[in-house]
């Protein structure tokens, strides 16, 4: 088994989001494999919703053509089945919470843990009915559940979901929808320092706003890693996005 | 505490909740902890009543339709929220929700919209206060409903597009959503019907109580009883309805009656009757009745009614629909439109298409004679005449 990277001294770790279906509905392994070609360090992989009130424009469109496209969770988990044997960096399932609600809940993650799938970010599924309800299925299966964190989120419930996580703690740059520039102003510099002097038990991922070299390099000052969405998933829309994808990520690794 | 009234963790039975992403929490959390206090102080409830009897014009009359009730053979009473400023039952919850908003401190108020009811009586009493408001509209919406339109624009608010999905209601919702997501410190979100994460439905319900609240008074002068035999209302999102229901949840005599939109029938594929093809679901931040594909998208409604023309219900209604204390039933555009003609020819009262699926309903029930039944006349016709010339051919 590999080293597993979030408990891992390395730094500067460098995820990727980008949503299932899109551009075509064939495309999801492909991207994943040349993205940990490319030097990806972990995925983040959408599944599309019709109502996702937390994405801006880039991702509610990705969204909409993936559906259209003919995804949903039964194709993406009959796709994932060629996941381990082509990639295996680790991967996040993200997405809203009716779809996983009418898969079943103790079916996805079971879903999950067949194709080997990490972790979940569900962000519209409450903590407490998370910790009421599925936290057990999820330690069942193996299946990490991801928690964000916004500047506006009180210490103490950063506490709290510091002890229901078991990979990162997801931490908005702003409190945004997806697609936003991120502007490192004294604000969120002084937001991410205390972030990191709490010394959370899990790793701090910075996501949200993450664009380019510049930002990357920003965000990971302060925290383990950085999740770089919109501006991917904007270049996924090229007719040779698979080529265009190793430019790219040695861009802004280096 | 009623069993269909909101319990401590925000639920009816198992719907309601807040399913919310931790950007919205922060706001969410300060109207939970904070609604009910201010609701309750005594210079918000002054300042309430005031305004609902100067501003609004309240009581709004309960009207025994004569003509109407000797048609149907019972005793039909019109309660008339189609008077109110602005036309509609909505003021009462926007009236309501402004001053939780000054007393928390907010400076600027956004709210969705979507036939534009609710949107005007937002705007109107963003101006009566003098607060920035930002309304969001499906771009489909913007195009049919100018009037409204211009309406907000002259009261000062600015009036957004959404052109995302089916550029209609849930998609000015999510736009809404997003803007308050993207300004979390200084804005205060006006939901118009009782749907939206906890507390908003029974923030809503509780603003549009005073419609039940004061029928019983009315129908005591009217009738010696404060309970009728059935309480009727239309059903989108349902805040007529929950302000409608309110006060007669406990008396169990009471049959409650919710009407939903069929649009061209339930089986149509054109359709918003939601507790008849809808499945238990998330949406706007709560867990209702959702009309939905197996694999959890939501489904675009359709009602000649642009105000029923939601995939949801409040979770409210859920629970009443699932515990079986409300009958819910749905009435197509055909129906609806036939009942608003009758009750204008018979009355002289122009409904709203959402009201005349309520009265429309009427055809449907077989009375002993003498009953006494109460209807939410919701609002009045006056935004739909484009529809009803094209309908009737006038």
């Amino acid at each position: 088994m590999k080293e597993n990277i979030f408990k891992s001294k390395q730094k500067k770790l460098l995820s990727i989001y980008y949503t299932a279906g899109y551009p075509t509905l064939e495309s999801t392994i492909d991207i994943a494999a040349e993205l940990e070609k490319s030097g990806a360090d972990f995925l983040e992989i959408g599944f599309p919703y019709s109502d996702p009130v937390a994405d801006g424009p880039v991702i509610q469109n990705s969204s909409e053509v993936a559906l259209q496209n003919g995804m949903n969770l039964k194709v993406l988990f009959e796709q994932l089945k060629a996941l381990r044997s082509r990639v295996s960096i680790p991967v996040f399932l993200m997405g809203y919470f009716n779809p996983v609600l009418q898969y079943g809940i103790e079916n996805f993650c079971k879903s999950c843990q067949e194709v080997g799938v990490d972790g979940v970010i569900i962000p519209d599924l409450p903590m407490y009915e998370y910790e009421d309800l599925y936290e057990r299925i999820f330690r069942q299966y193996g299946i990490s559940n991801i928690f964000l964190v916004t500047p506006q989120t009180s210490a103490e419930r950063i506490r709290k979901i510091d002890k229901l996580s078991t990979s990162f703690v997801y931490l908005l740059s702003s409190n945004a929808t997806t697609g936003k520039k991120l502007e490192v102003g004294e604000s969120s510099a002084v937001y991410f320092q205390r972030m990191k002097e709490m010394e959370l038990k899990n790793p701090l991922v910075i996501g949200f706003g993450i664009s380019n070299a510049e930002t990357f390099a920003k965000a990971t000052a302060y925290a383990h890693g950085a999740i770089i969405g919109s501006a991917f998933v904007k270049l996924l829309s090229a007719p040779n996005y698979l080529q265009e994808i190793g430019p790219f990520i040695e861009n802004i690794k280096s | 505490m009623s069993k269909y009234q909101v319990d401590k963790k925000g639920y009816y039975g198992p719907f309601g909740g807040a399913y919310i992403p931790e950007m919205l929490y922060p706001n969410v959390e300060e109207l939970q902890s904070k609604y009910l206090e201010i609701m309750q102080e005594e210079t918000f409830q002054q300042e309430f009543h005031a305004l609902l009897k100067d501003y609004v014009g309240r009581p709004s009359p309960l009207y025994h339709a004569k003509r109407l009730s000797e048609r149907y053979g019972a005793n039909i009473f019109l309660k008339r929220e189609d008077l109110n400023h602005t036309g509609a039952h909505k003021i009462n919850n926007t009236v309501g929700q402004i001053l939780l908003a000054e007393r928390l401190g907010k400076k600027r108020i956004i709210a969705e919209t979507g036939a534009g009811q609710h949107g005007v009586a937002t705007a109107t009493v963003c101006a009566l206060k003098g607060l920035e408001c930002v309304v969001y509209m499906g771009e489909v919406d913007i195009k049919r409903q100018a009037p409204n339109v211009a309406r907000m624009k002259m009261m000062g608010a600015e009036v957004v597009a959404a052109t995302s999905g089916s550029k209609t209601l849930k998609d000015a919702t999510n736009e809404a959503l997003r803007d308050w997501i993207n300004n979390p410190v200084d804005t205060h979100y006006i939901i118009g019907s009782v749907v939206g994460p906890h507390p908003y439905p029974d923030l809503v319900a509780r603003f549009q109580s005073i419609i039940s609240e004061e029928t019983k008074k009315q129908l005591e002068e009217k009738t010696g009883s404060t309970t009728p035999d059935y309480v009727l209302a239309c059903v989108g999102g349902g805040s007529n309805a929950a302000g409608m229901f309110y006060h007669f949840l406990d008396d169990e005599q009471v049959k409650l009656i919710a009407v939903e939109a069929a649009g061209h029938g339930v089986d149509s594929g054109e359709t918003a009757a939601t507790t008849a093809l809808g499945k238990d679901g998330v949406l706007h931040g709560s867990r209702s009745i959702l009309m939905q594909t197996d694999d959890g998208q939501v489904v675009e409604p359709y009602s000649i009614s642009a105000g029923l023309d939601y995939p949801g219900i409040g979770p409210q209604h859920a629970w009443l629909f699932k515990s079986g204390r409300g009958q819910y039933v749905s009435i197509t555009d055909d129906e609806a439109m036939q009942a608003g003609l009758l009750l204008t020819k018979l009355e002289g009262i122009i409904p709203a298409i959402e009201s005349s699926h309520a009265l429309a309903h009427l055809e449907k029930m077989n009375f002993k004679g003498g009953e006494n039944v109460v209807i939410c006349l919701s609002g009045r016709g006056d935004k739909d005449l484009d529809n009803y010339m094209k309908y009737f051919g006038f």
